[in-house]
């Protein structure tokens, strides 16, 4: 071979029949099995919103029906009901095997956080005592990376240390999918099988799998929840998208970010970067 | 941000286009993703607000870069960190910027964003041109398979939109492409910061063909996906359903269909597809194809697991244990001749010696230069080689197994092409060894060694010629008789006159000189002795052959003298010779000497007299071999 010679296309990313949720879905059925095959014990966290309802309908895809591993729900108490009573509901349809992990109070988490900001640490303090007690070695993240700029800057197979903290400045190179996953006993991996899509894309595989959602992302009196938190730092954003085909229309149009309900995104300018470095999804 | 805005239904189900930006970190990469964004109305609300806020607080003017600089370390130290990755939309398509840092200790990053993209923009700044971190980005992009490459000659602004400017910094740019057979899509002048030929064309440059980088953009295609390639289907995983078995993987390239007969490699059973599982899928599939995931069942039970390979029965690739590959390397710590690392290739995972730096690449002149250590960022071919046969393709056929990540430790190191397939005199050897039925021994190790007192096993002393391994050697052996041991030299002059004579002193006779003595060296222990190797060994990389050869038993011996030292006791007269120019390729004087790195012993005979050097020997030797030594076990290392 011509020592200059030019290197191989890129492998083909999908055949011509192939839409572009197909690909999706391909790539992130192969990410959730090889986080399965490579991260023993392995676990997912289901929060019940439109994103992890999407990873867990992909994991009964990947594993023909019966997701192999326990779905945990980091719960504070504080979710709107309408969430619990969704919540219920799909345990016993799906038949789902949820554990239900209660987060530490408040009163314990990091008394210099912004009010709001303090709240969601809750569910960080959650996975924590998780992880402790489970020896958890990989954790399946439902995260997007166009939901926020310091989720954009994840990686697929995303490295923490033992406290959970998240380095951004040393994560390991990814490529050719090709994801580190030996690590030091104790330090436990984020696998992000959503990272690649958009807010589009979830809403229009939502639509084409029929997968279930909690009914307040669609509008009643004019208003929606794009994002769904607990209901002390969660607020609905203005709208009159009732159906899923409304919301897509909706987001193929609007400028407001995803987020823009979620009140710990804006409280400083630092202040969802400083609870995603200190281990929040 | 997720605002596609308004394409056209018809077109939605195409694929966007993802592309990165690469370039010097300060060639205004960011400030062009800003303007990019703000120029195709791809902000979201408030955004602008909140990047003029940042800009006033930090006391700069509007500073494009901070739109997507969200992370505030970097708006503090100006640089982007993070593989970010942001989109908009122009008529024709979506299209996804990653946004791939140019700091260079960065590089990590920089590779995980190319990796992904169908194509990429390189940022050169007008007044500097494509410097060297400019053409190690356009360097990988080439290794990683971005064949689309779209230039945008910034600050032209600068340089009162001088054509002469951008004439020179497009040719340099065009000529060193042309060197990686890459052909730039457009060569575009531009000012990020004013947006001149960024999303509308500029009257700035009345020279310029009024085209911009959003045309450049809209008239890049995607890479169509390619299916005429031989089937290889890695294997992820095996899940078991009741009685049945389901294999899970994917499709690399090619085609695969339930009834078509498959091998799964590396033991090349056979089976004919039943069925393509699947889930709430409203059709049963029959067919996938390249870059699909798929669960299958078989016709037949077969060994299967993770690693494996399917291919059409009758069309596997070859098996082999050495390769040459194109690697790039990404981590701190440097690679060196005889570095242990793993090959994963696609599912696969493969332990291999990098036997050979060939040579490295100058990423500025593209001249191969000689190297013992490639350091990061840094590109070079390799030889390596695995224990077993590794099931790997030409990176130019097939892209998905013809390339690979090196993993040192418990990281991502580096990556690499597979250029060539080599198969030598003993690889041949290796591909008829499964033909070979030995006798079944009748003696065991254990009755061996209570006999004997002691285990088999191989000393292999290597250094200089004159620094003793020869003079040790034989009074180890003498001593060891004495104490009753089964011991045996063998000298590296002795095998050249005998064994190895149809051999010369160039690299490749050597290495196979080396792989005889370790070959010899294992049957003679397997039988119970213990075997004393003086032989140079000049090259790391043979040391690890015989190492990898003989396995548990061997011992790295480093005998160390330094060069003056040997060529003052010059036994044999070589150093003389060589002086004298009647010798050349003398280790240590005109040929290279490679100390090992991590030698399990070293016995240092310039500080050691003869006595004392093989007391150390020999104690270490009762140590590690004997069965029945009341001596204290000697702590070494």
């Amino acid at each position: 071979m011509n020592m200059l010679a030019p290197a191989p296309q890129q492998a083909p990313q999908s055949a011509p029949s192939n839409d572009h949720l197909d690909e999706l879905e391909n790539r992130s059925i192969w990410l959730i099995r090889e986080a399965y095959a490579r991260l023993k014990p392995l676990g997912m966290l289901w929060s019940i919103g439109k994103d992890s309802n999407v990873v867990l309908w992909l994991a009964r895809k990947a594993f023909l029906g019966r997701v192999p591993f326990p779905v945990v729900q980091l719960d504070t108490g504080m979710e709107l009901p309408e969430v619990y009573a969704f919540r219920d509901r799909i345990v016993q349809e799906w038949n789902l095997g949820l554990r239900i992990e209660t987060c530490p109070p408040e009163s314990e988490m990091d008394p210099t956080l912004p009010p709001a900001t303090r709240a969601a640490a809750r569910k960080t303090a959650g996975l924590q005592a998780l992880l402790e007690r489970e020896r958890l070695r990989g954790v399946l993240v439902g995260i997007r990376r166009d939901e926020q700029g310091t989720r954009a800057k994840e990686r697929v197979f995303s490295p923490r240390s033992l406290d959970g903290n998240w380095d951004v400045t040393k994560q390991p190179a990814e490529f050719w999918d090709h994801y580190r996953t030996d690590f030091p006993v104790g330090a436990h991996v984020r696998v992000h099988p959503l990272l690649d899509w958009t807010e589009l894309d979830v809403w229009r595989y939502t639509r084409r799998e029929a997968i279930p959602i909690v009914p307040l992302y669609l509008a009643q009196d004019g208003k929606r929840y794009r994002s769904l938190g607990e209901k002390n730092v969660t607020f609905p954003v203005a709208s009159n998208a009732s159906s899923i085909d409304e919301i897509i229309a909706e987001l193929e149009t609007t400028r407001v970010p995803e987020r823009a309900g979620r009140s710990i995104d804006s409280e400083t300018e630092d202040s969802f970067e400083r609870l995603r470095q200190a281990g929040y999804m | 941000m997720s605002h596609d805005t308004t394409l056209d239904p018809g077109i939605r189900g195409d694929l966007p286009l993802r592309i990165v930006m690469v370039g010097h970190v300060d060639h205004g990469k960011s400030t062009l993703i800003g303007r990019l964004l703000h120029d195709a109305d791809a902000l979201p609300e408030g955004r602008v607000a909140q990047v003029q806020k940042s800009s006033d607080a930090r006391g700069v003017g509007f500073e494009w870069s901070f739109v997507i600089d969200a992370l505030q370390a970097e708006r503090d130290q100006g640089i982007t960190i993070e593989t970010s990755r942001l989109s908009f939309a122009t008529e024709r398509r979506r299209i996804e910027i990653i946004d791939a840092p140019g700091h260079g200790e960065f590089l990590r990053n920089m590779v995980t964003g190319a990796a992904s993209a169908d194509a990429a923009i390189a940022v050169i700044d007008v007044r500097e041109g494509a410097v060297a971190q400019a053409r190690r980005h356009l360097f990988l992009l080439s290794l990683l398979g971005v064949r689309k490459v779209v230039i945008a000659i910034n600050k032209m602004d600068a340089v009162d939109w001088d054509r002469a400017a951008f004439d020179r910094v497009a040719g340099e740019t065009r000529a060193y492409l042309a060197e990686l057979a890459l052909k730039p899509v457009a060569i575009v002048p531009i000012s990020a910061r004013g947006g001149d030929n960024v999303w509308t064309a500029s009257n700035a440059a009345d020279w310029h063909d009024g085209s911009s980088l959003r045309d450049a953009l809209d008239a890049l295609e995607p890479t169509p996906a390619t299916e005429n390639r031989p089937l290889r289907l890695a294997v992820q995983d095996v899940y078991r359903d009741g009685e049945r078995r389901i294999i899970a993987g994917r499709v690399e390239s090619g085609r695969v269909k339930v009834g078509d007969e498959l091998a799964f490699l590396p033991g090349g059973q056979r089976a004919r597809v039943a069925t393509i599982e699947g889930w709430n899928e409203p059709v049963a599939r029959i067919a996938a194809a390249a870059g699909q995931t798929v669960a299958l069942t078989l016709d037949q039970k077969l060994f299967v697991a993770r690693g494996h390979l399917a291919v059409t029965a009758g069309a596997a690739p070859d098996a082999v244990r050495r390769i040459r590959v194109r690697a790039f390397w990404l981590a701190q710590k440097p690679l060196l001749q005889g570095a242990e690392l793993r090959l994963r290739v696609a599912t696969a995972d493969h332990r291999v010696t990098v036997v050979q730096i060939e040579r490295a690449i100058d990423v500025e002149t593209l001249a191969p230069v000689n190297a013992d250590t490639i350091g990061s960022g840094q590109i070079a071919d390799l030889v390596l080689e695995a224990n077993e046969p590794m099931l790997v393709d030409i990176a130019a056929d097939i892209a998905a197994t013809g390339r690979g990540v090196l993993v040192d430790g418990h990281d991502v190191a580096g990556g690499c092409l597979v250029l060539d397939k080599l198969t030598t005199r003993a690889r041949r050897a290796a591909a008829r060894r499964n033909d070979l039925r030995p006798p079944p021994e009748r003696l065991t190790q254990a009755r061996r060694a209570e006999k004997s007192g002691h285990t088999g096993g191989v000393l292999w002393l290597t250094g200089l010629s004159g620094s003793g391994k020869s003079t040790l050697s034989l009074a180890l052996e003498e001593q060891l008789f004495e104490e009753g041991w089964r011991a045996v030299v063998l000298d590296g002059d002795r095998v050249r006159g005998g064994l190895s004579s149809d051999l010369g002193f160039a690299s490749e006779d050597r290495t196979e000189n080396v792989r005889r003595v370790a070959e010899t060296a294992k049957l003679l222990s397997d039988s119970g002795l213990l075997v004393i190797v003086a032989l140079i060994s000049p090259e790391r990389g043979q040391r690890a052959d015989a190492r990898r050869i003989i396995g548990d038993e061997f011992r790295e011996i480093y005998v160390e003298a330094d060069l003056a030292t040997c060529a003052a006791r010059d036994p044999k007269g070589l150093y003389a010779r060589a002086k004298a120019r009647k010798l050349t390729g003398l280790t240590g004087v005109d040929s290279a000497y490679e100390p090992p790195l991590a030698p399990e012993l070293v016995v240092d005979t310039t500080s050691l007299d003869g006595a004392a050097s093989l007391a150390r020997l020999a104690d270490y030797v009762r140590s590690q071999f004997g069965c029945r030594s009341s001596t204290a076990r000697v702590i070494e290392r």
